[in-house]
C-alpha cells in the first residue's frame, strides 16, 4: 500500500481510544463522516486561541486575520479542486445545502433567466442519496418541471440511458459515487451529453472528493457539492464550487448581512459570488480546520489515498464475499467503485450485525443510508454498510469479516 | 460480551416465531408507521370489541419488516394487549415506554410487562430504542383511531373494514 498508515493512524486521537468491552475502536464509517487529525484539531485551537474575530468586517488586526485564514481555506480549496480561481469556491453548511442553494436558484421564479418552467425536465439518477433527490423532487414541484432518473444495471453500475437527455433537460444531477455500492458513473460522459442539450451539470461529490483526485476542469461540472466533514475537516463546513458564470446566473439563496452591495428600504443589490452565497458572520474555526485538512491530504497525495482505498476495498470485496449467507450491493470488482461496501447477511437485518459488531469495537453504518430508493430496487431493506479512509488497515477488514462471521452464529443462521 | 443481555434468548423466540402474525380481518383501524431511519415497517390492524360498556381489545393483527429487537417487540406486545381491556393495554404500553426510556435504569415490573421486562437490555442502547417501540407505536396510534371511529359511529350503522 502506498500510505504509511501506521504513522497516519498516530495522527488520530480518536483511533487510541477504546469503545465497548475495552475492545480498540474499529472505525469503518467514514463515508458517514471522518475522523481527524491532530493538524485540524490544533488549527481550530489555534484560530480560537489567537485570531478569533468576525471575518470581512471591523478594522482590527484580528478580524484581519481571521478574513486572511477564511480566505486562505477558499483558496486552498479552490487549487485543490483545480478551480479557475478561488470565487469559484462558495462556503456552506453541508453538501445538503449546497444542493439546496442550486436548487433554489433554479425555481426562483420571476425574471430569473435560470428558472425552470413546466415542460422542462431535471434528471438524476436512483442511486442518489436523498441530499441529491429530495431537493430535485421540490424544485419539481415547485416550478412543474418533470423529475426523470436513470436506473441500475443488475450489477448495480448506472444504465446510461442516453434517450433520456432530451432538448427539454435543464439539469442533470449525478452522484459523484454512490454512497451505498461505492459505483461511480461515467461522469465526464454524462456532463458531455448534458451540454450537448444545453443543461446544467450537477455533481454530489460527498463520497468523491475525499477519496479521489478531483480535477473540475477535467470533470467539467458547473457545480459540485461536497462536505468537508467527510475528508477530515470539521463537521458544520461545505462546499459549493460551481463555474464562476454558473454561479453569477444564480440568484441568492439564505440572505442578509455580509452578501449585499447596497441596502434600501424598498430593496437591495447584491455582492458577486462567492459573497452572495454567504450571509452571516462566516465559521473562520470550521475555515481554519478545513484548510488544514487540504494540506493533510495533499501532503498524502490524493492518488495514494485512492490507491490505499482501492486495496482496501478489494480485500473487503474477497473477505466478505467468501462469508455464506453474504450479499454485497453493487459491483464486486474496483472498477469505477470507491470504497464503500454495502452487503447485507442472510437472515440476520442489518441492526442485528450493526449490533454484534458493535459489541466487537467495531463501527459500521446500518439501515438504507439515506439512500431508500435504491434500497428498494436492490431487494434490501436495509443494509450494513463499511466505508474507509486513509487510516484503516487490512486488518480492521478482517475484524470485520470475522464480526459478520460471529453474528451469524449469534443468530444461528 | 453485553449482546446477551440486549437479545436475551425470549426476545430471539419471539424474532423466530413471531406470535399473532399476518393481517387479520375485521379490524376497526390500520395504520402503517416506520422508523425513518433505518426503513423497519409495520402495517398493523386493531380490532375493539364491546364488553359491559368498555372497549377490549379483541385482536391485533400486523404485518412487519425489521430487525429482531423490533419483530420480537411486536410480537410480545400481541400477547400483552389482546384480551385486556384498552385502558388497561395503555397502561401496560405506558410502562413498557418508561422502561424503554429508563437507560437501564429502572427495575421492570414483571406482573405488569411480562415477557416485555426481556427488552430492558434494549434501553441502554439509545439508538435501539425506536425498535422496540415501534409496533407499539403503531398499536397506540391504531388503538385511538379505533376508539374515534366507534365514538363517532356509536349511533350510526358503520360498518367495519
Amino acid at each position: 500500500m502506498s500510505l504509511d498508515v501506521e504513522a497516519i493512524r498516530k495522527d488520530f486521537p480518536i483511533l487510541s481510544r477504546t469503545v465497548r468491552n475495552d475492545k480498540p475502536l474499529v472505525y469503518l464509517d467514514s463515508g458517514a463522516t471522518s475522523q481527524h487529525p491532530v493538524q485540524v484539531l490544533d488549527a481550530e485551537r489555534e484560530y480560537y486561541e489567537r485570531h478569533n474575530a468576525a471575518a470581512h468586517r471591523g478594522t482590527h488586526l484580528l478580524g484581519q486575520e481571521a478574513t486572511e485564514i477564511y480566505e486562505g481555506t477558499r483558496a486552498k480549496v479552490a487549487a485543490f479542486l483545480g478551480a479557475a480561481s478561488p470565487s469559484e469556491v462558495v462556503f456552506t453548511k453541508s453538501a445538503t445545502e449546497s444542493i439546496n442553494l442550486v436548487a433554489f436558484g433554479l425555481g426562483f421564479g420571476g425574471p430569473a433567466a435560470t428558472s425552470l418552467k413546466p415542460g422542462d425536465e431535471i434528471l438524476i439518477t436512483e442511486m442518489e442519496h436523498h441530499a441529491n433527490l429530495v431537493p430535485w423532487q421540490q424544485l419539481a414541484l415547485r416550478t412543474g418541471a418533470t423529475l426523470k432518473w436513470f436506473r441500475e444495471l443488475p450489477d448495480g453500475r448506472l444504465d446510461f440511458d442516453k434517450s433520456l437527455v432530451t432538448p427539454r433537460t435543464k439539469i442533470v444531477a449525478v452522484t459523484g459515487q454512490s454512497n451505498v455500492t461505492g459505483v461511480i458513473p461515467p461522469l465526464r460522459e454524462i456532463g458531455e451529453l448534458a451540454h450537448s442539450v444545453g443543461a446544467l451539470f450537477l455533481v454530489d461529490g460527498a463520497q468523491l472528493v475525499p477519496h479521489h483526485p478531483v480535477d473540475v476542469r477535467e470533470l467539467d461540472a458547473d457545480f459540485l457539492a461536497f462536505s468537508g466533514h467527510k475528508m477530515l475537516g470539521p463537521l458544520g463546513l461545505g462546499v459549493l464550487y460551481g463555474k464562476y458564470a454558473a454561479l453569477d446566473a444564480l440568484p441568492p439563496f439564505l440572505t442578509g448581512g455580509s452578501m449585499i452591495e447596497v441596502v434600501r428600504m424598498e430593496e437591495s443589490t447584491f455582492l458577486p459570488p462567492p459573497a452572495k452565497f454567504e450571509p452571516g458572520v462566516p465559521a473562520v474555526s470550521l475555515a481554519a480546520g478545513l484548510g488544514a485538512a487540504v494540506d493533510y491530504l495533499n501532503a498524502l497525495g490524493m492518488d495514494n489515498v485512492a490507491a490505499h482505498e482501492r486495496a482496501l476495498t478489494e480485500h473487503a470485496l474477497r473477505a466478505l464475499g467468501e462469508i455464506d449467507g453474504v450479499r454485497v450491493l453493487g459491483p464486486l470488482t474496483t472498477e469505477d467503485r470507491g470504497g464503500t461496501v454495502a452487503f447485507e447477511v442472510a437472515g440476520v437485518h442489518a441492526h442485528d450485525v450493526g449490533q454484534v459488531l458493535d459489541e466487537l469495537g467495531i463501527a459500521i453504518r446500518t439501515g438504507h443510508h439515506c439512500a431508500w430508493p435504491l434500497h428498494r430496487t436492490l431487494g434490501c431493506q436495509a443494509s450494513n454498510r463499511a466505508s474507509f479512509y486513509v487510516y484503516n488497515t487490512l486488518e480492521e477488514i478482517d475484524a470485520l469479516a470475522d464480526g459478520v462471521r460471529y453474528a451469524r452464529k449469534f443468530f444461528r443462521v | 460480551m453485553q449482546l446477551q443481555d440486549m437479545y436475551q434468548e425470549i426476545i430471539l423466540d419471539h424474532y423466530r416465531n413471531p406470535h399473532h402474525k399476518g393481517l387479520r380481518d375485521p379490524y376497526d383501524a390500520q395504520v402503517y408507521h416506520v422508523n425513518p431511519t433505518c426503513g423497519d415497517e409495520v402495517t398493523l390492524r386493531v380490532s375493539l370489541k364491546d364488553v359491559d360498556g368498555a372497549a377490549v381489545v379483541e385482536d391485533v393483527s400486523f404485518e412487519s419488516l425489521g430487525c429482531s429487537i423490533s419483530q420480537a417487540s411486536a410480537s410480545v406486545m400481541t400477547d400483552l394487549v389482546i384480551g385486556k381491556p384498552v385502558d388497561e393495554a395503555m397502561r401496560i404500553g405506558d410502562a413498557f415506554l418508561a422502561l424503554m426510556q429508563s437507560k437501564g435504569q429502572l427495575e421492570p415490573d414483571e406482573d405488569v410487562l411480562e415477557d416485555a421486562v426481556a427488552f430492558a437490555g434494549v434501553s441502554k442502547y439509545p439508538a435501539r430504542v425506536k425498535c422496540a417501540l415501534l409496533g407499539w407505536m403503531a398499536w397506540k396510534d391504531a388503538t385511538v383511531q379505533a376508539l374515534t371511529t366507534r365514538n363517532d359511529s356509536e349511533d350510526g350503522s358503520e360498518g367495519r373494514g
